[in-house]
Formats: C-alpha cells, structure tokens, sequence
C-alpha cells in the first residue's frame, strides 16, 4: 500500500503527457467524422480531453445559404454532452437538452453570423466515484442546399 | 487561447489543480500565451467559483478552412482564375517557419479552390507543393503518400478530392495543435485565410456590387476576422505571429468601414425540414472605394507572404 501511493502520483506524472489531446484525433477521425455523414468535412479539428463538469466553448463564423451540421462526440466512457448555440450577444438559439442530449444538430442562416458553442459534459450522478474524462470533438460539415 | 480552470470542491482543489498544473508544464494542450497561464490558473479560483462543479476547460476559435473557403467562392457564382493562385514554383523560396506555415495554409486554400474546378492537374501539382512544405515543417504524415495515390485513381471525382483535402488539413491542424505548436498552425489558417479574401476580391466584378453573393461573403470575412484576431492574440508571444497581427489589423481597419445592422436571429423549425432555419436580415452600406481599398491592402499582405 505504502509503495502504492508513491507509484501512483508517478504513474500520474508519467501518464499525463502520454493522455494528452493526442488521442482525440483517431477518435474525432474514426468516430465523430462518421456522424457528419452526408454533410463534407470542413476539415477544421477541434478536440480536447475533458472530464465530467467540465466546459468548453467554440466560436465560429457561420455563412449564409449553407447547411452546416454540428457534430458533438465524447468517448464511451462519457456521459451525455449538453450543448447550446448562442448568437453573439449570447442568446440561446438551440440547446440538445431538447433533443435529448443528441450529439448532432442541422441548421442554416440566412444572413452569415458569429455563433458561440458552449458544451458542457455532464455528470454521470455518483458522488463518490472519481470524474470520468475522455475525448470530445467538436467537428462542422457543410452542404449545399 | 484562454484557459478558465474552476475547482469543483477544497477537498479536490489541491489534487486536481496539481495534476492540471503539471498537465500544463508536462506538454499537454496548451491553451493560451504561456506567461499568462499561471496568472489566469490563480486568479480565476475563488470561493464562487469553488461552489460551481463547471469548468471551463477550453476555448476553441475556428476559422473558415481552406474547403469551406473554396466552397463559399463557388457557391457565390465566382469562376475559376489560375492566374490568381501562388505559382507551385515558389515552394523552394519557404524556408523559415512562418513561410512555410502562411504558405502551406495558401497552397491548401489553392488546392482545395482548384479541386472544386475540377483542375485535375493543378490539384496534384498543389498538392504536391502542400506536402513539400507539411514535410518541410516536420508535419508527419500530413500528406502521405496513401493520400497521394488516392487522389491520383480519383481525379475526376470531386466528393472524394475534397475528402482527401479536408483530411489533409485536418492532420496538418491536428499534428501542429497537438505537439504544442499552436503559433505555426495559427498562421497556417491565417495564410488560409488571407487566400481566400484575396482570391475573392480578384473574383468579384467591381462594376456590379449591387446584390452581389461574392461581395457579401467578402463582407462576411469581417466577422471571421474577429476570429483570426483572437487566435492570433493567443499565440502572441511568438514574435511571427504578434507581426502578422499588425498586418490583419491593417485590414481590420478597412473593414470597420463598412456598416453593417443584422436583426436578433429567430428560430424556425419547419416540421417537415430537419435543418432549422434561423432567420435574420441584414443591412450593409459599403462603398466601392472601400472594396479598392480592401483589395489593394490584401493583396500587398498576401504577395508580402508569397515573395
């Protein structure tokens, strides 16, 4: 037990850089590009290694008379993943709790905005258990209407 | 980019805020100016804030891609003019970081622009140069030669082009962010970016801006440079970045010119549809002698990347 707790901050020290963002790209690559279907991959990459509670957000320029379809993916090991898009005056314009955490949304503007994605991980409700963290991406595809 | 760090209990706070703090120094994702992480780690931890189990972890700033660039030009009714793009020729004269990095973002806005044309063999000769410079920039497998080959049996295959490009990018973006070289792939989508405006001023037909679909995404670049300010700004602590930071400001300042009143978005969700429209509209006055003068100041910047 004693040689456990030395081992484990080490273990810890040595893991972090190797769990870095790094893995996300397979991730974001093979799974979350699957999700755009249809919709062409801008080829933008935008992923990170968040754990249950934590946030990110994302601002993008999006243009008129296109479809663009969100795709928001976490790893397995995740909860749901909340996400809303806010115009730039921060008002909420869709938020996936209404679609029951679905990690995808289409839309198209008629006049080209600067939009804000905010999304949170949610928690999967076990106050005792340590967070969970895993991959998330956020990637964009457009179509032609 | 900024990084807001909140602590979701005392009890987690000095576990967590270590094992985060060794995250940043031990080469995980950097997420903004390096002088400025321990100041935003400390300050942004208080006593509110250890009642809130949310973090913010990350702040992303995306930037039209060199696709999405090309898509847009074709999409306004603009045509295809070879003469516009950065001769293939001048790959050898890139050879510090920053031209490399603006120019491979150039060549990517190039290759994708003729790919949408179907400009089979410029295509390959821009692909080619893209992967000179991945390759000059220590970018591993950004082009490789699978990528190669494929492009080669579908030249006359547009959708699987534009795969092979948007993947392309996306490796070249993922391997930069990834190994902490945020400020290179800063500027590669800058020079991405500078493309797109340049090739879209060459395009537009000066003499009819009335209701014109290109005129109004060169306008729209207005808000996209919002975007490439702040990424910009975040990466400011290396020297080539803080400098092109003048440069975008120098279109900035045009671009300020042109008036612009959008109304608030509204929702419409057609039952039968399953792309949500937001509706809004706009009001724009812009004079011509601000597109001149628009064209003039992007075009020196960008052939001040290019020589």
């Amino acid at each position: 037990m004693r040689y456990f707790l030395f081992i484990l901050p080490a273990l810890i020290l040595l893991g972090l850089p190797v769990k870095s963002d790094g893995q996300c790209k397979g991730f974001a690559r093979r799974i979350c590009k699957l999700d755009l279907e249809h919709f062409i991959h801008d080829g933008n990459y935008h992923a990170a290694i968040l754990a249950e509670g934590e946030e990110a957000e994302l601002y993008k320029t999006f243009y008129a008379d296109q479809n663009y379809r969100i795709a928001i993916c976490g790893s397995e090991v995740l909860p749901d993943i909340e996400f809303a898009v806010m115009d730039n005056k921060r008002n909420v314009i869709y938020n996936n709790r209404q679609k029951n955490f679905e990690g995808i949304w289409d839309f198209r503007l008629e006049t080209s905005q600067q939009l804000m994605i905010s999304l949170k991980v949610l928690s999967n409700g076990n106050p005792g258990s340590a967070p969970s963290s895993g991959c998330v991406a956020i990637l964009f595809g457009f179509s032609d209407r | 980019m900024i990084m807001v760090l909140k602590f979701p209990s005392p009890v987690l706070l000095a576990s967590s805020g270590m094992i985060l703090l060794i995250s940043f120094l031990s080469g995980c994702r950097g997420d903004g100016p390096r002088q400025d992480r321990e100041s935003r780690f400390t300050i942004d931890i208080s006593d509110d804030d250890l009642d809130d189990f949310s973090h913010v972890r990350q702040i992303f700033y995306s930037l039209p891609s060199p696709l999405e660039m090309a898509v847009l030009l074709k999409n306004s009714g603009a045509g295809y003019n070879e003469e516009l793009l950065n001769p293939v020729e001048n790959v050898s004269r890139y050879v510090t970081g920053r031209s490399m990095a603006l120019n491979l973002g150039i060549y990517t806005t190039d290759l994708s622009y003729a790919s949408l044309f179907d400009q089979t063999q410029t295509c390959m000769e821009y692909m080619d140069a893209a992967k000179r410079l991945a390759d000059n920039l220590g970018i591993i497998d950004a082009i490789d030669d699978y990528s190669m080959e494929r492009l080669e049996a579908n030249l006359g295959n547009r959708e699987v082009i534009m795969d092979i490009v948007s993947e392309t990018f996306m490796n070249s973006s993922s391997f930069l962010q990834e190994n902490n070289r945020e400020p290179v792939a800063a500027m590669l989508l800058t020079g991405g970016w500078v493309e797109g405006l340049y090739l879209a001023l060459n395009l537009v037909d000066e003499n009819e801006l009335e209701d014109n679909v290109l005129l109004d995404r060169i306008i729209d670049m207005r808000l996209s440079l919002e975007i490439v300010m702040l990424l910009l700004e975040d990466n400011s602590y290396n020297n080539d970045v803080a400098g092109l930071i003048t440069e975008m400001e120098k279109i900035g300042e045009i671009f300020r010119q042109i008036d612009m009143q959008s109304t608030p978005i509204e929702v419409v969700q057609d039952p039968d549809d399953p792309v949500t429209l937001l509706r809004s509209s706009r009001e724009i006055m812009v004079d011509s002698s601000i597109i001149r003068q628009l064209k003039t100041t992007v075009a020196a910047i960008r052939n001040s990347f290019v020589s």
